[in-house]
């Protein structure tokens, strides 16, 4: 039996439709999950994870300015040149003060399309795409800071997007004509000449097959030689039949984990994808991703589930999207073990209590100042690697932030000023219990407080937690008005239960 | 010693006033009682000779200090040619609106800003050393970039902060709750390991929750909650009962920290928000918090405009408040054993520019205050005549006092942090 087994779809009730909408998107208001609920385990997965036919709003390329670190002209090069052979100080300082102009304008653009994302992952009506989008940002990390150029970032973060539930090795193909990769892994110095190593090692060791997991230190030097040649010009990949092209590739042969040809990047691509590791290793990753984060190696249970899914993913050739929609069926991914199991990332914690709290978006700067505070500065990945993610997330100080940038949601009031001042905008809590009313519009406190704690935690309440919100309701007079509801909602999401999902 | 009893839990670690239920469950035994040793003097060195209990406390001047006119080559005629407006008069050419260079070494003709005297006082009394021409090849001239260069002592700037890793390379795997404090709304990207992240706030009144400031009623519910410790029927393994002991830490941290920063200081500290920083880091010295590297900046030194009046002021507040945190500490008898580095991402080039003010440059001197530092002038004054671009060619690599601070100071091995070997620079005495 594999252990991709299905839910019983008789299970999939609210609280098993709400970890879906956790765990595959950022959460949603008790609406929302109920609506999800309706559609019953198979009609809900598939509406999550077959997007395609939900409008979402359209990526254009025209959004942002493309041309703000575009190459000089060769007008431009030619007066530099100039100026730099006769010293002249005045021509040298012009060019340096223009140079130094657009890095301002283009850091400026960079803060724009991080606003820009934040907001896609807040109002997207397709929680997955930009879920997975985030997962490839990570997994495929590069940083705007090595790279000074915005818009490349852009196209990599929508070249991310297409591929957001498509398919493994095509995004891998596609990465490594990437210019914001290209750059970031120098592989724009990567030369018949003088082969750079840095993307070939890489893509081995990070993106698809894990360090040592069947190469060697040979394999790198000749998949390093596959990709001399692979480097772009402003915003494209560079043209294969170009005699650029041809003067900067190695075209002899080599030979990489044992095979030997004519291999160029491409070939190099494909003779990773055939192996074995290469699914297990993606999949031991989206698992941690999507089902348990826990420190350390999975047990044997959870070893198995990724290796099904390896299988899985390899006889639909790389198709994601068959992947996800078992793994979000099956059992294993509802059991109890694995719910209010993960640490969210400082993404999730945000995007995930303005989604389901429907608090105002406040300043989208200011919620993106905050994840960085938190260690999640989106396209500024602190390395190679991506985020360490889970435990690594939270330390005092982090947490001090994660608890007062939902306080900041919920009234308004910017934890990073004091004395503080609020932005003006209320929060309307008291749609969260519309539906618990009587029909003469009473809620027992009983209710409310173990509602609000149900729908905010990942899992059961502590019976303590409740005991002592309702003694606190009670001491106050027993009343559910808003500021109230406000004053709960900051307490249960200043839990150490709250930073889980 | 059982983690489901929160009482236990609680009692104990409010009891020591330190932060350490999270390494408690989490790290393996050894790791433990090391910790608990540390409760008393922080036990991290493996190198023989060095003394546990030493601090570094890092001070960042953000722009790009300009260390022409703070350690001034008063002997060079390059200088004046190259700054007639800006250049600092040798000692006896002062005026009334130009003030002469304070003398360090008339043989190589340099001297100190005049401005700058509360450093000058320190070099005086021999606690202090500059190392001059310090840089890194290929230098960046943007203010990011450099930075990054300097955080990460990788001239990719890419990975890792450097002090990060120390701790990283020492702690096996396991975070110290309180190893590296930053001042600072952000903490630095020099502070940031794999594992270990530094505790960051920028004023200690709001390292706290917040929330309570709605309502006063809110504050027992919330100490409640997050006073708990891991509670019963939670597994201490599992993500939750970690959040659990994490945020007890972030409690009695956060009281820790409030309490040791509203103690008066022993003495006087100059205005300034550079010397409201280092009077906290006292405090919290002072308070014998296991903290082993504090980070503190200021900023404001991007003068490329009107530079002259601008940077005496900069000087003299950063100059004033390194004395009184010396003060501070000879008072409080640690001065052995904190060492403190000032450095800036470049110096500025050599030439003034047009607008009063200079533009970003290369190599630049390197400061020291401690009881072990190695007092005066390091190394060489860059040559003024052989530039390259206009801008000043380094002598010392930086990386090769981050060696010697990793080495000998901090008593760590230096070449699996910084990746390669680096010559130590003679800082210390």
């Amino acid at each position: 039996m594999s252990s991709l087994q299905p839910l019983n779809p008789d299970d999939f009730d609210y609280w098993k439709a709400q970890h879906l909408l956790n765990r595959a998107g950022f959460g949603g208001t008790p609406a929302q999950v109920r609506g999800l609920a309706g559609m019953g385990l198979q009609g809900a997965v598939e509406y999550i994870v077959d997007y395609g036919g939900i409008e979402a709003e359209p990526v254009r390329a025209d959004l942002f300015d493309g041309d703000i670190m575009s190459p000089m002209s060769r007008d431009q090069r030619d007066v530099l040149r100039q100026a730099r052979r006769d010293r002249d100080e005045v021509t040298l300082s012009e060019f340096r003060r223009r140079r130094q102009e657009r890095q301002r304008a283009d850091r400026r653009q960079m803060i724009e399309i991080q606003r820009w994302w934040m907001t896609r992952l807040i109002e997207s009506p397709r929680p997955l795409e930009e879920k997975m989008t985030l997962f490839w940002h990570g997994h495929f990390a590069t940083n705007y800071r090595a790279i000074e150029d915005s818009y490349h970032m852009f196209m990599q973060n929508q070249l991310f997007r297409v591929y957001a539930v498509g398919n493994f090795k095509g995004l891998t193909h596609a990465v490594i004509r990437d210019p914001a990769m290209l750059r970031y892994l120098n592989n724009d110095q990567n030369r018949k000449q003088e082969p750079n190593e840095n993307l070939a090692r890489e893509l081995m060791e990070l993106f698809t097959l894990g360090e040592g997991h069947g190469y060697s230190e040979d394999d790198i030097k000749e998949g390093a030689r596959a990709l001399t040649g692979y480097t772009y010009r402003d915003d494209s990949f560079i043209d294969r039949k170009s005699r650029q092209y041809r003067r900067l590739h190695d075209d002899g042969i080599k030979r990489i984990m044992g095979e030997s040809g004519k291999w160029d990047g491409d070939d190099f691509v494909e003779i990773i994808f055939s192996r074995r590791a290469c699914s297990e290793f993606i999949c031991l990753k989206l698992y941690r991703y999507f089902v348990n984060d826990r420190p350390g190696d999975p047990d044997r249970d959870r070893q198995q589930f990724i290796m099904d899914m390896a299988t899985q993913l390899r006889r639909n050739k790389y198709a994601l999207r068959p992947v996800l929609k078992a793994l979000f069926m099956s059992e294993h991914f509802y059991d109890p073990s694995n719910v209010a199991s993960q640490v969210k990332s400082p993404v999730q914690l945000i995007v995930q209590a303005v989604r389901s709290l429907h608090t105002p978006t406040r300043q989208l700067s200011a919620l993106a100042s905050a994840a960085d505070l938190m260690g999640q500065n989106i396209f500024y990945p602190p390395s190679v690697k991506g985020w360490a993610g889970g435990r690594t997330w939270i330390n005092t100080s982090t947490l001090f932030v994660r608890q007062n940038a939902i306080v900041y949601l919920l009234t308004g009031r910017r934890p990073d000023r004091y004395p503080w001042q609020d932005d003006g905008t209320r929060y309307d809590a008291t749609h969260l219990l519309e539906h618990l009313r009587e029909p003469n519009g009473a809620v027992s406190v009983q209710d409310a407080v173990s509602y609000l704690l149900r729908i905010n935690l990942a899992g059961e309440p502590h019976p303590q937690r409740v005991a002592s919100l309702v003694a606190f309701v009670e001491s106050r007079g027993g009343r559910l008005d808003n500021p109230m509801l406000i004053a709960l909602l900051s307490l249960i999401t200043a839990m150490p239960e709250y930073q889980l999902c | 010693m059982s983690d489901h009893d929160p009482t236990y839990t609680r009692r104990l670690f409010l009891e020591r006033g330190l932060t350490l239920a999270s390494l408690a469950a989490t790290a393996p035994l050894f790791i433990q009682r090391s910790a608990l040793g540390m409760m008393q003097s922080p036990a991290l060195s493996s190198q023989p000779g060095v003394p546990d209990d030493r601090i570094l406390v890092v001070i960042q001047l953000g722009g790009g200090n300009d260390g022409l006119n703070t350690v001034v080559p008063y002997g060079a005629g390059a200088y004046y040619d190259a700054r007639p407006d800006l250049a600092v008069p040798a000692p006896g050419r002062g005026t009334q609106q130009r003030p002469a260079a304070l003398p360090l070494d008339d043989r190589q003709g340099i001297g100190l800003h005049p401005d700058f005297r509360g450093f000058k006082t320190l070099m005086d009394e021999g606690v202090a050393g500059i190392v001059q021409g310090v840089g890194y090849p290929n230098p960046n001239r943007s203010h990011f970039t450099s930075m990054d260069i300097w955080h990460t002592a990788d001239t990719e700037a890419k990975g890792y902060g450097w002090i990060g890793r120390y701790f990283d390379n020492t702690c096996a795997g396991t975070p110290l709750p309180e190893g590296a404090v930053a001042i600072g709304r952000k903490a630095p990207l020099a502070m940031q390991g794999a594992v270990q992240k530094p505790v960051t706030f920028e004023t200690a009144e709001l390292f706290r929750w917040m929330g309570e400031d709605l309502h006063p009623a809110l504050e027992a519910p919330y100490q409640a909650i997050n006073r708990s410790g891991t509670l019963p029927s939670v597994n201490p393994d599992s993500q939750l009962g970690f959040l659990m002991r994490t945020a007890l830490d972030a409690q009695v941290s956060s009281d820790r920290i409030r309490a040791a920063v509203a103690k008066p200081a022993l003495v006087e500290y100059p205005r300034g928000n550079l010397a409201e920083q280092l009077r906290i880091v006292a405090a919290m010295i002072r308070d014998e918090m296991a903290t082993r590297v504090y980070y503190v900046s200021m900023s404001g030194f991007d003068t490329h405009a009107n530079q002259f009046g601008r940077h005496s002021n900069l000087l003299r507040q950063a100059g004033d408040a390194l004395n009184a945190f010396y003060r501070d500490l000879k008072a409080q008898a640690s001065s052995g054993r904190v060492l403190t580095m000032v450095f800036s991402e470049f110096g500025r080039r050599v030439s003034q520019n047009a607008s009063g003010g200079t533009d970003h440059g290369t190599a630049a001197p390197l400061y020291l205050v401690g009881d072990m530092v190695r007092p005066g002038l390091l190394g060489d004054h860059p040559s003024l005549t052989q530039l390259d671009q206009g801008d000043l060619v380094f002598n010392v690599d930086f990386r090769s006092i981050y060696a010697a601070i990793i080495e000998d100071w901090m008593g760590a091995p230096a070449r699996p942090i910084l990746g390669r070997d680096y010559r130590k620079a003679k800082i210390l005495s």
